[in-house]
């Protein structure tokens, strides 16, 4: 485990490693003890928090919790590089505070391994001095934002869509609140995931490195914060732009005249379920599964070799396709199925897949609203088709 | 004719674009020209009251049109609107559907 030095006092291998800021008059001795001094709290140690866990703890920050209660697996390693291939299949919090922990050994890492929650939020937050957040979903971006103006903990903000990002500092005293910028989240399932929507991998850094810029800007009182002032970045047009974020003096939070005093519940406020930790996802729950609605890969295979006719209907985008797909599907992208109804007959069954089958279902409302007397969704995407039926069939 | 900025959640609704121009001299007027020329992007945009969805802001410049004239705020042809939604992402999300 790291020594740690004395509160304040730098000793001699710190002095040495901190010397380029030492130098710095902007930051020296009294900015490094502050960044010393300093505690923040990190949610989320994937896309966002690899480069924030790893400059943070390098710049000499005295001590940082991280909450994450994920796993490292293979898809991550195209962003998160704060984990390597070694650390596949271990916990992303101690993968992180090991890669942490080696930049910096003078560091104190508090790792919470859970969710966020509304439960716990408020006690794990109070004793940071700031947040950043590095989450990836709309409850928890709310949870956190509540939760730091309730605490009056700035948070620092990122997110990141395909080629996109934003950054701000939200909660600084005077400042907006996330719920100014945006008081309500978009319906569920407008805004794709990484997962299904795909993300450039390079993205998370350059946002995660605006998070920890003004995170250390923060903590050494230097500059002009990002507080009030929205950056959007565009990396194919490799553009940044500069948006006004005003404090919402009606906002139920932050305003003059908050209706908001104590943590809600946040999954209901997105109109999402809330996930149950240690139950297997749809799909996974059964075998040889079938209703009226919905099928799983095992029924599905087994009426595939019995040669049942039916509409088999993938709605991915041509580039998944391409990585992989199954035989006997039809592409017809979700966006293109109204103005492609007329390929499909109404009147006879059809099963609609995608990558996971949140699109699907999407698509099986559309042709049951459309008139489709029988539509199934399958359970699990080309995913579950991977891990269940045919291996060979590779996953993204 | 304002340029309008469409942000990349929404391209695929506006058949992928990334930026139209368009004639109308307040913020409604070229927003319904907008969704004139991309039904698809109506319900994304909009309520069924109508009413521009509060998940998304609109920009003038650098500025929110929540605090200049709303719907009203005179547009310049020189002028950029900016459609400018909230996004969560970082790693697979709850709020995306699997």
């Amino acid at each position: 485990m790291a020594t740690i030095a004395a509160p304040l006092e730098l000793n001699k291998d710190e002095i040495l490693r901190y010397s380029r800021h030492l130098i710095l008059p902007e930051v020296g001795m009294d900015g490094q003890k502050k960044l010393k001094n300093a505690k923040v709290l990190m949610v989320g140690a994937g896309g966002l928090g690899a480069p924030l866990g790893l400059y943070l703890a390098a710049s000499g920050i005295g001590r940082i919790g991280i909450v994450d209660f994920d796993v490292v697996d293979f898809t991550n390693l195209q962003r998160q590089v704060i984990h390597g291939t070694k650390d596949v299949g271990k916990k992303k919090l101690d993968s992180a505070a090991e890669s942490m922990m080696d930049i910096n050994p003078y560091l104190q890492v508090d790792k919470f391994d859970t969710a966020i929650t509304s439960e716990n939020a408020l006690d794990i937050i109070r004793d940071y001095d700031m947040v950043v957040d590095g989450t990836d979903n709309f409850p928890t971006r709310y949870l956190i934002n509540d939760a730091c103006v309730l605490l009056k903990k700035p948070n620092v903000y990122g997110s990141i869509f395909r080629f996109e990002g934003q950054a701000t500092i939200y909660a600084y005293p005077g400042g907006p609140c996330y719920r100014c910028s945006y008081p309500e989240p978009p319906p569920p399932g407008l805004v794709p995931s990484c997962a299904e929507g795909g993300v450039l991998g390079i993205l998370p850094g350059m946002i995660g490195m605006m998070q920890a810029t003004e995170a250390v800007k923060l903590i050494l009182g230097i500059g002009e914060p990002l507080v009030g002032r929205l950056v959007l970045y565009d990396a194919l047009a490799m553009r940044f732009r500069e948006m006004k974020v005003r404090r919402d003096p009606e906002c139920p939070v932050c305003g003059d005249h908050p209706s908001i005093h104590a943590l809600i519940d946040y999954h209901q406020f997105c109109g999402v379920p809330k996930p149950q930790e240690g139950q297997p996802m749809e799909g996974e729950k059964m075998s040889g599964f079938m209703s009226d609605t919905e099928i799983d890969v095992i029924a599905l295979r087994a009426r595939l070799d019995k040669g049942d006719k039916f509409q088999f209907i993938d709605v991915r985008e041509p580039n998944e396709y391409q990585i992989a797909s199954i035989p006997g599907a039809k592409l017809i992208p979700l966006n293109d199925v109204p103005k492609r109804i007329s390929e499909l007959d109404p009147n006879t069954e059809v099963i609609v897949h995608c990558k996971m089958g949140g699109r699907s279902a999407k698509a099986c409302d559309f042709l049951r609203a459309s008139g489709f007397k029988n539509v199934k969704n399958m359970l699990g995407g080309i995913t579950a088709w991977s891990d269940k039926v045919d291996p060979s069939v590779p996953k993204y | 004719m304002a340029k309008i900025l469409i942000p990349t959640p929404l391209r695929q609704f506006a058949e992928k674009n990334d930026s139209v121009e368009l004639a109308g001299s307040t913020v409604a007027e070229v927003m319904t020209a907008l969704t004139a020329k991309f039904p698809d992007l109506r319900k994304q945009l909009f309520n069924d009251e109508g009413k521009m969805r509060s998940f998304v802001n609109v920009y003038l410049n650098d500025e929110d049109i929540r605090y200049l004239k709303k719907d009203a705020t005179p547009v310049a042809a020189a002028d950029t609107l900016s459609i400018v939604p909230s996004i969560a992402g970082g790693s697979p999300s709850i709020a995306g559907g699997r």
